[in-house]
């Protein structure tokens, strides 16, 4: 580092070089904000929806909005703000599991990987790096195609697709733990490789796993919308925001609210999940401030 | 605060390249350098020395206009034939008196070359920029013959080589070569040759003074190693947070300090001072963080000579017309510091 | 360089060969008989056993998987189980359409994506630049089909401007093909670009850190022109790696925006196959589009090359 950087550096680290505490970012805030509102509209829709969001009512069939149907009603005469409550259960629990599976299998990849031999890791992550070719949504679609759509089928591919970024950023990071001087020392000391995984690299790399799994949700989130969309996601009649859309795609002309409301619904969750990654990253890294 | 000019109103004399007045740099109100005062003349070559976080790279940055973003300088930098003054010029004005009038060497060698782009191509750039010479065939002829100057086998070949193909010291002096291709008025050296290793050090050492010399360039050296000073440079600036201390000709600052600050960083870089208990020599405490100095002596809370009175500001004493010290309890004159600097001498031969 | 160059030629080919072992068990291990699928349950045994023996299903699977990868290699991937059309050639018209939209697509998010992100990067900290970092990540959040339904709304339905759907070979008809091409590549492009332009961001705002951009403001350069003649290009590293990434997500958000705007490209075909169970095709489709991806991390690689001397390897 250039002498002018480190003196800025120090200018900014505060009286006798204590590590000042760092303020919560407007990202996180904001993100935080997001994601409890989206948690709150899945929680509140366990006790309570306005009306039954599966109930097929002809008489109040493409209603405006109003007091009786905040979001209006769609083609069958649904409640659209019902379907929009039950859909946050939809893409919450879409995305915790994908996270899940992903989080399950990546993060002990990554973390064997980063510990084993220089060439066995190498070959890890070129396996890895394959997944990479299948996106979740081609792998969504290549299950689908041969166990048939449903919620889990689309659950496990998106899971599975999202496992290459955790094993490559939970490897990085394992690296790193693996050459600092308390890992060397255990090393030393003559603990075995599963003990210093649990004891030393588990703890460090843990605030990468809470970035990547909310950053993760929201990539779920998208996947989970567009395969609900294409038909592969979760059957009816359980409402996604997805299908909601494309339900909502011949009634463009007529009723362009149809679309609004799921859309709306869709970019903020996935907003949310990213901003709060973000704001989680510049937490836990000084060093990535101001990157992205 | 009074400004404490070194010199007096003589500061304008004819062969004067660089006049300093009053220059402060802040960040978010907080004094990173203040009040800092030096004249620099045609052909003199000025060190300037401290402990990291001083704010001597922050001065040099200043008459440079490169001060990193957020950082704001105030005061008035003069350079011989420009008629601005370089504190607070626009882009379009500096950008005309960089790589001109004042070029810059800088510490880390390793980065300070584009990756991408083949060496010749970097140092005709220089002349292309400032319109020195008519075409790039020129510009790469002049390119070739700045790489036989400063010292690189196979000038030729060396131009059309990427960065990465030259170790440290060579890149080093590749950075020399586009600093010196306009023969500047003044060259600023920032820590040259810190980050290489101690056999390549004297013979960059060497080439940037022979440089310098050549052309009749003034240069201001940064620089925290007394013996590079004492080597290259005639006269020597001490800084400490932020402000000038002492300044004079090298040889009377390092046999007779006044300052206690220069006293004590003398003493500490002479390895034959040893204490009661054999331990060498330092000074107790450590730099506070830029900003975050005691008020009226910023050396106070490391000063085993301070008093009550430190607690305002000294003023500056001069000693000659570039010589001079701000300390209330100066050691006294004609009295060596700690001891005779035996290494400079050593970095002298 | 050429060490290198056999290296990553060798990597591609072994990634293909891991791939596609991996699409076939895939789809082997389906359970039940493709020709029992492909007739329904009420055909009989016998006609059952012809169609398997037509298509090669009795052999070994080993036997299946080198005739596949045969057909793949020599472009005549056979007929389909289902509809008894040759597969290639309907291949070939469906890829030209989607690579049409995809190609647009990718255009469209690095015309939008570079200078915006670059101007991201140069005022991180003016409200210009946070403004369009706001922005941007609203962009990345709203998802490429969700894009395609607000413009149909806006320009077809609304201002009636543009068609709402459909596709016409640009032979056929240039103009109509243009202004149905135009919709579907920007819902593609958008939000391609608002991810791209965070990477730009980060990519340049690293390099405007850098000491050599230093140097050449020191030069005499003014900032804009330092960036301008040293930065891009050190920064277009990262921002290479990334467009790669970005071809996968574009390949299968076109699937997702052929349904949207009733395209007949690959992922037209890929949805209708999984529909009708028309695995053989379904396989083909994916293993197109695994291919595509691995082989474009193999040019980015050749790209890095040109890029930057540095891994070129060799003395002067």
């Amino acid at each position: 580092m250039s002498a002018a950087a480190t003196e800025t550096a120090v200018a900014s680290a505060g009286p006798a070089g204590r590590r000042r505490r760092r303020p919560v970012t407007g990202s996180l805030l904001v993100g935080g904000l997001i994601v409890a509102i989206v948690i709150g509209m899945a929680l509140l829709s366990f006790v309570w929806t306005p009306h039954d969001p599966t109930l097929v009512n002809p008489a109040v069939r493409l209603q405006e909005p109003s007091a009786e149907y905040w979001f209006g009603t769609d083609k069958f005469g649904r409640d659209v703000f019902s379907q929009v409550l039950m859909g946050s259960r939809t893409t919450l629990f879409v995305g915790f599991v994908a996270v899940g599976v992903a989080a399950l299998v990546g993060v002990p990849l990554g973390i064997v990987a980063g510990m084993a031999p220089r060439w066995c890791g190498e070959l890890l992550m070129r396996g890895n790096d394959l997944l990479l070719a299948f996106p979740a949504l081609l792998l969504a679609i290549m299950f689908a195609a041969v166990y048939g759509a449903g919620t889990l089928v689309a659950m496990v591919a998106i899971g599975i697709a999202s496992i290459p970024h955790f094993a490559r950023l939970i490897r990085g990071g394992t690296l790193q733990v693996m050459e600092t001087e308390y890992v060397i020392a255990a090393r030393a000391a003559g603990r075995g490789p599963f003990a210093i995984a649990v004891r030393h690299v588990l703890p460090n790399v843990s605030s990468l796993v809470i970035v990547q799994a909310s950053v993760g949700f929201a990539i779920a989130v998208l996947a989970e919308a567009a395969l609900s969309f294409l038909g592969f996601g979760t059957p009816p009649p359980t409402p996604s925001w997805g299908r909601m859309l494309q339900e909502s795609q011949e009634l463009l002309s007529i009723a362009p609210r149809l679309a609004v409301f799921p859309g709306v619904a869709i970019a903020l969750a996935v907003l949310g999940f990213n901003l709060l990654g973000d704001g989680l990253r510049d937490r836990f890294d000084p060093k990535l401030e101001d990157r992205r | 605060m009074t400004p404490v000019p070194e010199t007096g109103p003589a500061a304008a004399a004819p062969d004067d390249v660089l006049a300093v007045r009053n220059l402060g740099v802040t960040v978010g109100g907080r004094k990173l350098v203040e009040d800092v005062d030096f004249t620099i003349r045609a052909g003199e070559r000025v060190g300037l020395i401290g402990e990291s976080g001083s704010g001597k790279s922050l001065t040099a940055l200043s008459v440079m206009g490169l001060l990193p973003e957020g950082l704001r300088a105030s005061g008035s930098v003069r350079l011989a034939g420009v008629d601005h003054d370089l504190v607070g010029a626009d882009e379009a004005r500096m950008s005309r008196v960089r790589g001109k009038e004042i070029a810059m060497v800088f510490q880390e060698p390793m980065t300070a070359l584009n990756p991408t782009m083949r060496v010749g191509r970097q140092i005709a750039e220089v002349l292309l920029i400032h319109r020195t010479r008519p075409d790039r065939a020129s510009a790469r002829a002049a390119a070739v013959e700045l790489l036989a100057q400063v010292g690189l086998p196979d000038p030729e070949a060396a131009a059309h080589a990427y960065p990465h193909q030259f170790s440290g010291g060579q890149r080093q002096r590749v950075v020399l070569a586009i600093a010196l291709a306009n023969d500047p008025a003044l060259l600023v050296c920032d820590e040259p040759t810190t980050a290489l290793d101690v056999t390549v050090q004297a013979r960059v050492l060497d080439l940037v003074v022979r440089g310098v010399q050549e052309r009749r360039s003034a240069m201001l050296f940064i620089t925290h190693d007394l013996a590079v000073v004492a080597t290259v440079c005639e006269r020597v600036m001490v800084m400490y947070g932020g402000r000038l201390v002492e300044s004079g000709p090298v040889q009377e600052v390092f046999t007779r300090p006044r300052h206690r600050y220069t006293q004590g960083l003398i003493g500490a870089s002479d390895l034959t001072v040893v204490d009661d208990r054999g331990r060498l020599a330092t000074i107790p405490g450590s730099v506070p963080a830029a900003g975050r100095f005691p008020a009226g002596c910023v050396f106070r809370n490391r000063c085993e000579h301070a008093t009550d009175g430190c607690a305002t500001r000294p003023d500056w004493v001069p000693t000659g017309p570039d010589s001079g010290y701000a300390c209330f309890h100066p050691a006294p004159d004609g009295a060596p510091g700690t001891g005779t600097p035996t290494n400079q001498e050593a970095g002298r031969g | 360089m050429i060490v290198r160059l056999v290296q990553r030629i060798g990597i591609l080919l072994a990634s293909l060969v891991v791939s596609s072992v991996l699409v076939f068990a895939f789809m082997a291990v389906l359970p039940g008989d493709p020709a029992r699928v492909a007739l329904g349950t009420s055909a009989s045994d016998s006609a059952v056993a012809q169609l398997r023996e037509q298509f090669g299903l009795d052999r070994s699977l080993v036997a299946q998987y080198f005739s596949w990868i045969h057909g793949l290699v020599t472009f005549d991937p056979g007929d389909s189980y289902i509809s008894h059309a040759p597969i290639g050639p309907q291949l070939a018209d469906r890829l030209q359409v989607t690579l049409w939209l995809v190609g647009t697509g990718m255009v469209i998010a690095c015309v939008l994506a570079l200078p915006v992100g670059t101007l991201m990067a140069v005022r991180h900290r003016k409200p210009s630049g946070l403004i369009l970092s706001a922005l941007s990540q609203v962009g990345v959040a709203v998802p490429a089909f969700l894009a395609g339904i607000l413009l149909i709304t806006v320009f077809a339905v609304g201002l009636g401007w543009l068609p709402a759907n459909g596709w016409t070979p640009p032979v056929q008809d240039p103009v109509l093909f243009l202004k149905q091409l135009v919709m579907p590549a920007l819902s593609l492009g958008i939000v391609q670009a608002a991810v791209l332009t965070r990477y730009v961001r980060s990519a340049v705002l690293d390099v405007l850190r850098e000491d050599y951009l230093r140097t050449a403001r020191a030069k005499g350069l003014r900032p804009t022109r330092a960036l301008l003649r040293h930065g891009l290009r050190n920064a277009a590293v990262p921002v290479v790696t990334v467009l790669a990434l970005q071809l996968a997500t574009l390949l299968v958000g076109s699937v997702v925006i052929e349904r949207v705007f009733v395209i007949p490209g690959l992922g037209s075909l890929l949805l209708d196959s999984v529909a009708n169970r028309d695995l053989i095709v379904v396989q083909d489709v994916v293993m197109i589009i695994a291919m595509a991806v691995l082989l474009v991390n193999f040019l980015v690689d050749m790209v890095y090359l040109l890029i930057d001397p540095r891994l070129r390897g060799g003395a002067s």
